[in-house]
């Protein structure tokens, strides 16, 4: 990995349409500044992270589960009616 | 054409329910062609590998426990799976389901969005910062019914 040094208010560019600027520092936070083509998409990490995490978690659906949580939701849905009555 | 379902074994599928993730799915990005089942069972869907048998999604359309759902994604994105306008957009969250299936729970911080007229589709990351990854369906379910009592 390539590691550069900079200060507030130094940017560094990526290819020639990606610029990472850093606009403040404080403690243990850096505040960065991403400015970047639309088509371009930019998400803090742990967002990847957790929608992978959570799509490894639901491959584990049992192959008959399907049957019991529609069961559910529609004994839920019923009951929300039969309480307007 | 034959699909192996992990629901229900081999199973003849209509050309039209194939659905190609150019980008795979978020952990799964090797996999690019799925069928989109209908699991007879309202208003739950399978999404299943047509590669790997073991790797189905249940999914659960948003608006039927959340009809104030909004998909906060650039139309860059949505251009990139060739949508331009809202009503090619088909909206899917997965379901994951623990032990306890009443706790089951739907991700909509990364909705399934497919392109209904070319049948191609993505996993978007939501913008919206509203929309998290376990959102619990009974209990918002539940919440939703009493608001509209």
């Amino acid at each position: 990995m390539l590691v550069l040094a900079r200060k507030v208010d130094e940017s560094i560019m990526i290819g020639d349409q990606i610029e990472v600027s850093i606009v403040d520092i404080k403690g243990d936070q850096v505040k960065i500044g991403i400015a970047a083509p639309k088509n371009v998409k930019v998400y803090r990490k742990e967002v990847y992270l957790a929608i992978q995490k959570e799509n490894i978690e639901a491959v584990k659906a049992k192959p008959d589960i399907i049957p019991a949580i529609s069961t559910l939701f529609k004994e839920s849905a019923k009951k929300a009616d039969d309480n307007k009555d | 054409m034959r699909v192996n379902t992990k629901a229900y074994g081999p199973l003849e599928v209509d050309e039209r329910q194939k659905i190609y993730f150019p980008f795979g799915i978020l952990g799964f990005e090797n996999l690019k062609y799925y069928v989109l089942l209908d699991a007879k069972q309202q208003p739950f869907y399978w999404l299943q590998s047509m590669d790997v048998v073991e790797i189905a999604f249940v999914l659960i359309d948003p608006a039927v426990f959340r009809p104030d759902y909004t998909l906060g994604i650039s139309k860059e994105e949505l251009e990139e799976i060739g949508i331009k306008s809202k009503d090619e957009i088909l909206c899917f969250a997965i379901v994951t389901i623990p032990d306890n299936l009443s706790s089951m729970t739907a991700n909509l911080q990364g909705p399934i969005i497919i392109n209904r007229t070319t049948r191609v589709g993505r996993q978007s990351i939501n913008t919206d910062s509203r929309w998290k990854v376990r959102h619990a369906i009974m209990e918002e379910l539940a919440a939703l019914r009493q608001e509209t009592c």
